[in-house]
């Protein structure tokens, strides 16, 4: 048998299958994720580039001729006369970008910190678990608020431009390292007292290798359903912020920059500024979390 | 031979999964008879468990009886809705479990437990329960049992408590009482007294046992008869010291040999090769064939029924059949 | 005696069970201590095995760990080969490390379910750097061969394995680094008696063919006696009686020992009964006064509740208990 029909023959691949609910999400997550990948190949449009603009496109209707130019866009344009579905594309992108990079941060975070904490035990857990939970007791896009905030007080007036987006997907990630943290060491405190961990402190091997080599492997399943479900909070954290007008710069806006441009334009009649851009946002965290819930409960057939 | 009190015939118990359906309990037939202890052995995974809990419909799901008949006194009790079986369990069936914790709630006193039962099976006052109880408690060894009844479970040690768990199993006098691995989970010093509790308790009340262990030894100085469970079948029943003394089955013999004695002086043990199969690839003919140093042509491609061998013991093993074509 | 290989000497461990701080303050608790071991000496001679037997809370297990180094003791020595483990680091307790290895008892946790089974025996092999490469692969092949599995196996991960079969893994992860000296904690109780017989057997073999010097843990008398040469009897971790194997069950010295022989089912069907005993075993925060197993002793004398006995000799060993005073030796 070879590799790929034993993935497809595993009890993942199986649940996958008998689940409408998550093949239904991994085909929405996949049409968002895989244009917005591929945006600068496929997007009609290069909503970036100030000279591709024509202010006479603007305010299009989605899928009429524009009054002036008689150019048709699918979803419309909006008041610069940008096309709605390539800022969409391109918008997508910022955000899946930040979201994974974010979650990566606070998962590598988390993951070392956690393994800390569960592997030592004492003053150290306890420590770290203390300012876990001051972290828990704040909304998370308040600490990433905050955290963004003060960055930015420390980045030169030139630079914030340039690495805002850095500092955007370091104070999500700052936000949420708790949950990643707080799993790992629950298992690792299990994990750490099993005897196939004995047996590596028998021979003697040294702790750092037996925590990576013996039990890191061992408590990653649940870390990668927090991951899922985290992306999908780390694409809506950014939607806030950007939202708030703190995120992304305007040269480069994300679904959450889409969305607060089209607000002020709802109720002046041009409706499609905003809804295509939070359609497509709403779909990405929707599809992504319930991949998440779905996937947590086909690794942990006793939950539920 | 005194009434049949339960009669299990063919009894099949399945559990399908994606991969096809398991058996795990094939064609397995005994009866129980008022007042016997019937010890149930066999190695993890044989089935003895779960032929326990299909007689007191407490299979877990997917698990579900597939076939055959459970009868308590000719009346049959493996078709019955849920409430009707909830009526059996407890009334005239009572269970002792290997766990004491789980099977006491620790939220509840061991008063209110055990009245509980008492009221739910018996019509009688509260009060009258509650001195059934403290007799009850009396009677399985708790020490000031009349103080201590209105303890929590987990003031009781675990000797103390699987005393607890069989005046429970015990509170409503029911004719049978099922003890999975009873003792498995207690120190060998405390195993023995709560051994000789329900063997001397059973015995007063007239319940037959159905004692369902691992351990040959629990087995060889509690019951009367011993079936022997191998892959979900039936490989021997009959009288305990026939079985253990002059085991039939290729199986039981290998089984007896390997367990070590404080009598025995080889410096080996007898091994029987290889390990039971798993449920999935149970071999063709007798499931025993592939670990047996005596299979010969029609272990291989049949499967054999228990044969009435005398002294009211079955044997299910082709071994004895060819001997009987002979005669 | 000079061919010990292993020498304990007034052992003891203590766990602090105590409360939180907080609530020690808030409840006006003192701090709490369990005595698990409570000065243990013997000492294991090359090539023989030695059992530790007794009940949960006996402290059986807690001696093994702290043989292997696995948790440190509060007071007291333990020699391998005349070298404290003690104090001894770098490269002289990596040395002492290679000649040990312990097999324990739940093989379905000693295997790291996410490694080969190669890399889980070729382990020890890397880790003293005894051999690399295809080297390190055949010397795993020769192993598996060894226990009774095949070359192959290597490749398989350990669920695709059962039980007796995953506790010959672990025994050959444990002769991969050509020690002299094995801990077996419980190494059969998770197994069923079928699947027992056949590592014990193996472990006989292995000892033969090696010489391996073995410490055996177990609850179970009649394993025990199949396995051991010595044994010395646990009870709330203090050792109340060591005595030559075969003998000890013919005449055993000390009442808790006695005690737990007639609690051993009955297989043979001689018609002996056994013998309920009475009580349970109490609880080691406070254990009782004196000889810790006065209360449960049919022998206790007045004596027995305040003072605690001291070992002393016995025809086919060493037992504490006053009563053997009384009766000449």
């Amino acid at each position: 048998m070879n590799a790929l029909a034993r993935a497809w023959d595993s009890d993942i691949a199986y649940s996958f299958r008998r689940s409408p609910v998550a093949i239904l999400a991994t085909v929405v997550a996949l049409a968002i994720i895989l244009p917005a990948i591929f945006a600068p190949w496929i997007a009609p449009y290069d909503p970036f580039n100030p000279a591709s603009l024509n202010l006479m496109d603007g305010f299009t209707p989605p899928g009429e001729p524009n009054a002036f130019t008689g150019n048709v866009f699918l979803l419309g344009t909006d008041n610069q006369g940008r096309d709605i579905l390539s800022a969409i594309l391109y918008g997508a992108r910022i955000s899946l970008f930040v979201g994974f990079s974010a979650v990566l941060f606070g998962m590598i975070l988390g993951i070392g910190l956690g393994l800390m904490a569960g592997w030592r035990g004492g003053w150290v857990d306890s420590l770290l678990m203390r300012i876990a939970d001051v972290q828990m007791s704040f909304p998370s896009i308040l600490i990433a608020l905050l955290i963004f905030g003060v960055a930015r007080g420390f980045i030169p007036q030139d630079m914030r431009e340039e690495l805002a987006i850095w500092v955007l997907i370091v104070s999500i990630g700052l936000s949420e390292w708790v949950p990643f943290a707080r799993v790992v060491r629950g298992s690792t405190m299990v994990e750490k007292n099993k005897e196939y961990v004995q047996a590596a402190r028998v021979i003697g091997v040294h702790p750092a290798r037996i925590v990576v080599s013996h039990i890191l492997p061992n408590v990653l399943g649940p870390v990668l359903v927090i991951a899922t479900i985290h992306l999908a909070l780390a694409i809506i954290a950014e939607a806030t912020l950007s939202f708030l007008g703190v995120g992304v710069p305007p040269t480069q806006p994300s679904l959450g920059t889409l969305i607060r441009i089209g607000q002020g334009f709802l109720f002046s009649g041009e409706w499609w500024i905003l809804l295509f851009p939070s359609i497509a946002l709403l779909a990405l965290a929707l599809s992504v979390n319930l991949l998440g819930d779905w996937l947590r409960d086909a690794l942990n057939p006793r939950l539920r | 031979m005194a009434d049949v009190l339960l009669s299990v015939r063919d009894l099949v118990v399945e559990f399908p999964t994606r991969r096809g359906t398991l058996t795990a309990i094939n064609k397995v037939s005994f009866d129980i008879h008022a007042g016997e202890v019937l010890g149930v052995v066999g190695e993890s995974g044989a089935g003895k468990s779960l032929t326990g809990a299909a007689i007191i419909g407490l299979l877990e799901p997917p698990g579900r009886i597939a076939g055959g008949e459970i009868r308590l006194k000719g009346e049959r009790i493996d078709n019955l809705p849920p409430e009707g079986l909830r009526k059996i369990r407890g009334r005239r069936i009572g269970m002792v479990f290997q766990d004491p914790l789980t099977s006491l709630n620790p939220l509840y006193t061991i008063a209110q437990q055990l009245t509980e039962t008492i009221l739910t099976h018996m019509p009688v006052s509260k009060a009258e329960a509650r001195q059934r109880a403290i007799a009850l408690l009396d009677r399985v060894g708790i020490p000031a049992a009349a103080r201590r009844i209105d303890d929590y479970p987990h003031h009781f040690s675990g000797g103390m408590r699987q005393r607890v768990v069989i005046a429970l199993a015990l509170a409503a006098e029911p004719e049978l009482v099922i003890a999975d691995e009873p003792t498995t989970a207690l120190d060998v010093s405390v195993q023995a007294q709560i051994i000789d509790l329900i063997k001397e308790i059973c015995s007063e009340r007239g319940a037959a046992v159905m004692l369902i262990t691992h351990d040959m030894g629990v087995i060889a100085e509690t019951a009367d008869r011993v079936a022997v469970l191998y892959a979900g079948r039936l490989a021997e029943i009959g009288p305990v010291h026939d079985v253990i003394t002059r085991a039939e089955h290729p199986y039981t013999r290998g089984l007896m040999g390997s367990i070590p004695t404080l009598t025995q002086e080889s410096d080996r043990l007898v091994q029987i090769p290889g390990a039971m199969p798993r449920l999935t690839s149970i071999p063709k003919g007798c499931a025993f064939n592939p670990r047996c140093g005596d299979a010969f042509g029609r272990c291989y491609t049949e499967r054999p029924d228990p044969i009435d061998r005398p002294g009211g013991r079955q044997v299910a093993c082709w071994l004895y059949k060819k001997e009987m074509s002979h005669v | 005696m000079s061919d010990a290989l292993i020498r304990v000497e007034n052992l003891w461990r203590r766990f602090d069970v105590s409360k939180p701080w907080l609530n020690r303050v808030i409840e006006r608790e003192d701090r709490q201590f369990l005595t698990a071991v409570a000065d243990v000496n013997f000492e294991i001679r090359k090539g023989e095995t030695f059992a530790l037997v007794g009940e949960s809370g006996s402290g059986k297990s807690t001696i093994a760990k702290m043989v292997v180094g696995l948790i440190p003791a509060s007071s007291g020595r333990i020699l391998f080969d005349g070298t404290p483990m003690t104090g001894t680091v770098g490269a002289d307790m990596r040395a002492i490390r290679r000649r040990f290895q312990m097999i324990f008892q739940d093989p379905f946790a000693s295997l790291n379910p996410r490694w080969h089974v190669g890399d889980i025996i070729a382990e020890p092999i890397h880790t003293f750097g005894l051999a690399s490469g295809a080297d390190a692969a055949n010397q795993v092949g020769k192993l598996l061969d060894t226990v009774g599995l095949s070359a192959k196996d290597a490749e398989k991960y350990p669920h695709e394995f059962s039980g007796g079969q995953r506790q010959r893994i672990a025994i050959a992860r444990a002769l991969s680094s050509r020690p002299e000296f094995i801990v077996c904690d419980e190494p059969t109780s998770a197994l069923d008696v079928s699947v027992q017989a056949q590592i014990l057997n193996l472990m006989r073999d292995l000892q033969d063919e090696l010489g391996l010097t073995y410490l055996f843990i177990s609850h179970d008398l009649s394993v025990v006696r199949h396995m051991a040469n010595r044994i010395g009897v646990l009870y709330l971790g203090r050792l109340v009686e060591v005595s030559e194997g075969k003998s000890l069950f013919r005449q055993p010295q000390h009442p808790y020992t006695r005690m737990l022989l007639d609690a051993v089912p009955d297989l043979a069907m001689s018609g002996r009964r056994r013998k309920p005993v009475e009580g349970e075993i109490p609880n080691p925060i406070n254990p009782p006064s004196g000889c810790a197993f006065h209360p449960r002793c049919p022998v206790a004398m007045d004596r027995c509740k305040v003072e605690a006995p001291k070992d002393r000799e016995t025809p086919i060993g060493r037992a504490a208990c006053f009563a053997l005073e009384m009766q000449p030796a």
